[in-house]
């Protein structure tokens, strides 16, 4: 009965030994010798694997920075200031400030503001939607409101609310990819900081943004002259702010017609 | 000889396909058929580890476990050699062939504890083969399990295209149409043994 027991334990454990021993052998023979700061500079990374910086993923961006000097270090949007500053501190480069961003749609032109030409019923996609006579709004510039950059982000921080997309600026990691993704180009990169911005980029003239849409811009001038640091220009019809010049006084939200201007944080 | 080596390879490729019929590695079925590239890769590393587990348990059970009477220790000690066996493929494709370990290196963890691997190991020695019909066994059941998955990629690539009712999306769907597909292969029982006959 002993002897049974002994030789199936016996079997057992040497059948494991020598697998033990034959992999722990082939991993020293069959090492491959990697590049310590790819492995340091791959940790610090946040693995989002999202292509922001321009390489295929997370590793392939850590490989590129280890291997090549002349790379810069600040391409990380996700991963942001703190993933910059590690990977400078790994490659024992200078720091390079970047500022913290999040994305924004300059647009608000939801489904009680901006008046419909069309109902859609087609595709379940922007682009689709575009296609077909410009979508279902009156406003040719606008939000489309079928949700392409929701189904793009992978931080579920972009919603469509009543038919105009919403970012959540607490998720987003400004990875870019609903910028991309969004057929009417609406979505930029806003630091976050207490910043004036325009939800519109209606390029019609004022008269007929104002037939098609309550909260569109009609260029009206009256932020750009009202500014005292310069920062709010118009050009084609609409209004925009050089986020480095503004200093959050928010003169321009006062003193806007359309209540296209407002405050983010 | 020839004959009968071909009707295992058939059988193990349509009639008792592991996945379709046998209803084995149902998980890297589901899991990795969302695209055909991935799922085609995932079938090739299948087949290859097959034929590898195959040639190093068949022994161990004909000239081990059988001759000390240990054959109530087979799973454990098939799983034990397997998950060695595919550890040391890893080591080897990555210093070797990294371009193939960088296409393959994701599936080859997911196939160390397939059940479909143990199952085509165990079934080869119940239904008696000897080494060569063991060896084409293993090639047809991997063939098979490439096939399944290939078939399933096209079938979930429609169905990301389509729209089925928000209760039935993502894995209810996927299950489904699973099981559709799986019907279809019942339809090959009989067929091979007519074939040959």
């Amino acid at each position: 009965m002993l002897k049974v027991v002994l030789i199936a334990v016996l079997l057992v454990g040497g059948v494991g030994l020598i697998a033990a021993i034959l992999l722990s052998v082939a991993s020293t023979v069959f090492a491959v010798p990697v590049n310590e700061k790819e492995i340091a500079i791959r940790d610090v990374l946040p693995g989002a694997n999202c292509g922001a910086c321009g390489y295929s993923g997370c590793d392939s961006y850590a490989k590129a920075l280890a291997n090549d000097g002349s790379i810069p270090a600040n391409l990380c949007r996700p991963g942001g200031n703190d993933a910059m500053v590690a990977i400078s501190g790994i490659l024992g480069v200078e720091v390079t400030e970047s500022e913290k961003v999040a994305a924004l749609v300059q647009c608000a032109g939801d489904c009680d503001s901006c008046n419909k030409k069309s109902e859609y019923q087609g595709i379940d996609s922007c682009a689709a939607a575009k296609m077909l006579f410009g979508g279902p709004f009156a406003c040719m510039h606008g939000c489309l409101g079928c949700g392409d950059c929701t189904k793009v982000c992978e931080y579920d921080a972009i919603h469509v609310v009543n038919g105009v997309a919403v970012v959540n600026r607490n998720k987003c990691v400004a990875c870019g990819l609903c910028a991309t993704a969004c057929p009417n180009q609406l979505i930029d990169m806003v630091p976050v900081k207490k910043v004036a911005v325009v939800r519109c980029s209606n390029k019609d003239k004022g008269a007929l943004t104002r037939a098609t849409c309550s909260n569109g811009c009609i260029g009206c001038m009256k932020c750009q002259k009202n500014c005292p640091s310069g920062a709010v220009t118009v050009t084609n019809n609409f209004a925009r702010v050089d986020y480095s010049k503004c200093t959050g006084c928010g003169v321009c939200v006062e003193g806007c017609p359309v209540k296209c201007i407002s405050m983010v944080q | 000889m020839l004959k009968s080596l071909l009707v295992i390879l058939m059988s193990s490729v349509l009639v008792n396909n592991y996945v379709l019929s046998k209803f084995l590695g149902i998980c890297p079925f589901l899991g990795v058929s969302k695209k055909t590239d991935q799922a085609v890769g995932m079938g090739l590393s299948v087949i290859f580890v097959m034929l590898l587990a195959t040639l190093a348990t068949w022994p161990i059970q004909t000239f081990l476990l059988d001759p000390l009477g240990l054959g109530y220790l087979q799973t454990i000690v098939f799983i034990l050699v397997i998950a060695a066996l595919v550890q040391l493929l890893e080591m080897v494709l990555k210093k070797y062939i990294p371009a193939l370990y960088q296409s393959l290196g994701v599936y080859l963890p997911l196939i160390t504890t397939n059940c479909a691997v143990l199952g085509v190991t165990i079934n080869n020695i119940s239904d008696g083969y000897g080494f060569v019909e063991s060896m084409v066994s293993s090639l047809g059941c991997g063939l098979g399990f490439l096939l399944a998955m290939w078939l399933f990629a096209g079938v979930r690539g429609r169905i990301e295209n389509s729209n089925p009712p928000k209760a039935f999306q993502g894995v209810p769907i996927a299950l489904i149409s699973a099981s559709i597909v799986s019907i279809s292969f019942y339809g090959f029982a009989g067929i091979i043994e007519k074939l040959f006959a």
